[in-house]
């Protein structure tokens, strides 16, 4: 019984991720339209792309190789995987053990290195400059998500995901500053990570400083739609891990009643609202930056994140 | 018979091996042969130490009348000389495959016939020796046998000079060993490792002994700033043995660092460990900052082994640190990071270093700006390549991802350590091996994308071919492992587990046992990894993907041209290349770690000559250590000169002179 309930709880929050992810940048692009006097789409508008791609015909370049029409499906299985480990509004994943933070980390790595493999396979300059950026970005981004990871853990005791939200949760924890830090440095990285303004922007298809998008170009049809799904899903386990680790006081303990489980959910819809809403007001005020002043961005995260670590052995109550 | 006695015996046919490979020179199958039981005796080897680890025997040694005539020479077979005997022979046997196929294009093979099994014999002998003359002496031909091979392509002035450097910083490197062994003999020159350990030092004595160890097996090993010679060296030999100076000699020497710092020296005081765990993660940072960007396959290859050995040595500092700090249970944890990336480095390594060596043979070309759309002429090997550079940028499910999870998981147990400045140092440490890592995939994707994928930039890509099947079965059994460690990691940590009891009298939990062939290095609280539910989990999910798309909504395929924005150019050098795609690191790191300048030199408008845009990077060790020491040892040796050409009266008043000088050095020294 116990373990019909996990497998259920684990496949129905995959699913979730997974059904509500393109929701989430239909918000983002909602808010940011609103906030700048346009109606602007639906919030349903990504579902609808990602179907219409699905169902039109792939465009490959002639000379793409297999590696080419594995990658989306690789990129969005890697996501997916390491979002379904990230506990949204029930703690007791059946899976949880499987991967810790570390790898978590790592599985988003792969996703990241087989679209920039993918960037590359046609040979044309776009897909390598997207994918030199990328791996810049990336080089300067995934210290600082470990960096970020090692004050959590160290902290918790653990970077075992699940262990580390009930130690969130407990009253032991109380307010850090070396929390408050692992916090601004993991949201620099999750704007970092997901292409969104100040870093990359998300909806420009001809700007010499475009990563991401100058990445995916040469994709079309059906494998476009895994790549954008794929993003999508990495977004909102960024505001998954974030909100798991920093508001976990809603999130159902295993063993709790329905009701518990219902209110977790009602509370996750709440924060990925939430999250939404700010990452479109903080898109809207801010310029996007030079691809060269993009180090400084995400250095800031990485000094924050060893400042992080470095002050809890200064003072343990910090 | 002994394992031991088999061990010496397979050992020894390797070195007799070479001397068979010049007395058979005139018949024609003599490569094929001298390879074949190369690898036949590597495989023994291999399963022997295997053997050893699993049967967990205890030590066992061999006296042989050979060398000096009142030492002779002491052999020992424990725990750790198996794990890297099993090393060793893997590597081997995988490197003689790939050489029966590759060693065909060689056009003089005795060059490297003569001392490729010996080189590999003296590797093994380094691994058992039980005393200070025996291991500096085998040391000592493992060195001058691989510099043999480096100079195989002796008519290339580039391979002639890789031979200089690395003769005159193999032979500082022994001198240093040399060094430390005296220190550690003692007075009485107990030469015997069993004397070593028996004898009890002064604090002040251990920490010279380590620093020298560290200086020179970390020299062979390559580490910052003693790495200028590796990146020269290893790529001029022959892909084979590049692949075994790369996966295994490194190796090597970690063993021998390990053999002093945490065998023979006794116990270390805590302030020996920091030093080994800045230079480790400086070692790494340093190493794959130079991989990203040099343009030639096999030199990014070179860097990132130097990368690799600095995540090594940086994982035995945390265990020295932690021995101690007297946390046994940690400091296994850390020196099976240690070991299991030493394992994983040598399988991904020879893995891409072959690789190098088919597109080298397929094109002839080394410089990664010439290659490009490989995977479409060469699909064997390209996708045995991929296989090798996901393992080798620590991406889950592979291998090498295994290993750094390891590292890190002993970084997470810093708060456990006493000293304040560990605990403020390994954490940083850890930022900077993440860092390493984070780099390690870029440069990767790099040189995968600019040689395997996109459009080919030179004839030679354009037309190069598979290549044979012994190099591509060598390159595929090596890949199998990468997969089998990535998946089973606690088989590998298991194996490894009496080794790391016979150094620090503590291990890792028995890893088999657990569910799902979960990883749990400390406690299932802390932390754990599948790497097969990983595997099965990411298979599963895309699989299922590819099919449900294909099956619902489109399975249509129409081929057209590169859409590129509207504007596809048909010259291949719009793409991006090596240069092109290191510029943002370059920019953002390069600057002041490398020296990276960037000139551009743009005519005046009108004028008809093209621009020119010239990139150029230094290595900061090279210019401001290397160069004033060479210009020093020149300018003495030139004053020094002057003393050729004296009369023999003068001759004799210098004797005189000295002499003089010894006898009042010696009676105030009395």
């Amino acid at each position: 019984m116990e373990l019909i309930a996990g497998l259920v709880l684990q496949g129905l929050q995959m699913l979730i991720v997974a059904g509500l992810a393109p929701g989430l940048v239909g918000l983002v692009r909602k808010v940011k339209a609103r906030l700048t006097r346009r109606r602007g789409a639906s919030v349903l508008q990504p579902y609808r792309d990602i179907l219409r791609l699905m169902r039109k015909d792939v465009v490959l370049a002639e000379n793409a190789s297999w590696l080419f029409r594995v990658s989306p499906y690789m990129i969005f299985a890697a996501t997916w995987v390491a979002a379904a480990l990230v506990p949204t509004f029930a703690t007791g994943l059946r899976f949880s053990w499987t991967a810790d933070l570390i790898a978590i980390v790592a599985l988003l790595g792969s996703a990241r290195f087989f679209l920039a493999l993918a960037g590359m396979d046609v040979g044309t300059s776009f897909g390598g400059i997207g994918a030199s950026r990328e791996m810049m970005i990336g080089a300067l981004a995934e210290p600082a998500m470990l960096l970020t990871v090692f004050t959590v853990a160290l902290i918790a005791g653990s970077t075992q995901l699940s262990n580390v939200v009930d130690y969130m949760a407990s009253p032991a924890v109380g307010i850090r500053v070396s929390l408050g830090m692992a916090l601004v440095a993991l949201v620099i990285v999750a704007i970092a990570e997901n292409a969104r303004i100040p870093v990359d922007n998300p909806a420009t298809h001809l700007e010499l400083t475009m990563v991401h998008e100058a990445m995916v170009l040469e994709y079309s049809g059906r494998h476009l739609a895994m790549i954008e799904l794929a993003a999508a899903i990495k977004l909102m386990l960024y505001v998954a891990l974030i909100g798991c680790i920093f508001i976990p006081w809603t999130i159902a303990q295993p063993g709790a009643g329905l009701a518990a489980h219902l209110a977790g959910f009602a509370a996750f819809l709440a924060k990925i609202t939430l999250g939404g809403t700010a990452l479109g007001l903080f898109e809207t005020a801010i310029a996007k930056m030079r691809v060269f002043r993009v180090p400084d961005f995400l250095g800031a995260a990485l000094m924050l994140g060893l400042l992080g670590t470095l002050l809890m052995f200064v003072t343990r109550s910090l | 018979m002994a394992a031991i006695d088999l061990a010496v015996a397979a050992i020894a046919g390797l070195l007799a091996l070479s001397g068979v490979a010049v007395a058979l020179r005139r018949y024609r199958g003599v490569s094929g042969f001298v390879y074949a039981a190369s690898a036949a005796l590597c495989v023994a080897l291999a399963l022997l130490g295997g053997l050893v680890l699993a049967t967990r025997a205890g030590p066992a040694g061999l006296s042989l009348p050979i060398g000096l005539p009142w030492i002779g020479a002491s052999l020992r077979l424990d725990a750790l000389s198996a794990l890297f005997l099993v090393l060793l022979g893997t590597g081997g046997a995988t490197a003689s495959v790939y050489g029966i196929g590759y060693g065909r294009h060689e056009e003089e093979p005795l060059r490297v016939l003569a001392f490729f099994p010996g080189f590999l014999g003296a590797m093994g002998l380094v691994l058992l020796a039980d005393d200070a003359f025996t291991f500096l002496m085998s040391w000592e031909v493992m060195s001058l046998l691989s510099w043999a091979l480096v100079l195989t392509h002796h008519r290339a002035a580039a391979a002639r000079e890789a031979g200089f450097i690395y003769l005159v910083m193999a032979g500082f490197g022994t001198m240093m060993l040399l060094l430390a062994f005296g220190i550690l003999a003692g007075a009485q020159g107990g030469y015997g490792f069993d004397a070593i350990r028996a004898a009890a030092r002064a604090p002040a004595t251990t920490g010279v002994v380590l620093a020298l160890v560290l200086i020179g097996a970390g020299s062979k090993a390559g580490l910052v700033p003693m790495h200028v010679w590796l990146p020269v060296a290893h790529p001029a030999a022959p892909s084979h043995v590049s692949a075994l100076m790369s996966g295994v000699m490194t190796k090597v020497a970690v063993y021998g660092f390990v053999r002093v710092a945490f065998d023979l020296l006794g116990p270390l005081e805590w302030w020996a460990s920091p030093a080994v765990i800045l230079i480790g993660a400086a070692t790494a940072v340093m190493g794959i900052l130079f991989a990203v960007v040099d343009g030639d396959a096999k030199r990014v290859l070179a860097y990132s082994t130097i990368e690799n050995v600095g995540v090594i040595f940086a994982a035995l500092g945390l265990a020295l640190a932690f021995r101690a700090n007297g946390l046994g249970a940690l400091a296994a944890l850390a020196l099976t990071a240690a070991f299991a990336h030493a394992v994983n480095h040598m399988l991904f390594k020879s893995l891409l270093f072959m690789a190098a060596g088919s597109v080298l043979s397929a094109t002839g070309r080394r410089d990664l700006d010439a290659l490009g759309g490989l995977i479409h002429r060469m699909p064997v090997t390209a996708f045995l390549a991929l296989v090798g550079v996901t393992a080798i940028s620590a991406l889950p499910p592979l291998n090498g991802f295994v290993s750094e999870w390891l590292v890190f998981q002993a970084v997470l147990q810093s708060p456990d350590l006493r000293q304040p400045a560990l605990q403020f140092l390994v954490p940083a440490a850890g930022g900077l091996l993440a860092l390493a890592a984070a780099l390690a995939a870029a440069c990767f994707v790099r040189f995968y994308g600019v040689a395997f994928l996109g459009r080919p930039r030179s004839p030679e890509a354009a037309g190069a071919a598979e290549v044979d099947r012994w190099s591509l079965g060598a390159m595929a059994a090596l890949a199998t492992l990468c997969v089998l460690a990535g998946i089973v990691p606690g088989a590998l940590l298991d194996l490894m587990a009496p080794a790391v009891e016979g150094m620090l009298g503590a291990r890792v939990p028995a890893q088999l046992g657990n569910a799902w062939l979960t990883l749990v290095p400390v406690a299932e609280v802390r932390s754990s990894y599948s790497g097969i539910l990983v595997m099965v989990f990411v298979a599963i999910t895309a699989s299922a993907a590819a099919w449900l798309v294909h099956r619902l909504a489109s399975r249509r395929v129409r081929r057209g041209p590169a859409w590129d924005c509207g504007f596809p150019n048909a010259d291949p050098f719009t793409q991006y290349g090596s240069g092109s795609f290191a510029q943002p690191i370059r920019r953002v790191l390069g600057t002041a770690l490398m020296a990276a300048r960037e000139e551009v030199e743009m005519p005046p408008p009108g004028d008809m000559a093209p621009a020119r845009h010239a990139v150029t990077t230094r290595d900061l060790a090279w210019s401001h250590l290397y160069l004033p020491v060479a210009a020093a040892i020149e300018f003495a040796a030139a004053r020094a000169n002057g003393l050729q050409f004296l009369t023999i009266r003068r001759y004799l008043g210098l004797v005189f002179a000295s002499l003089i000088l010894l006898l009042v050095g010696l009676a105030i020294w009395n």
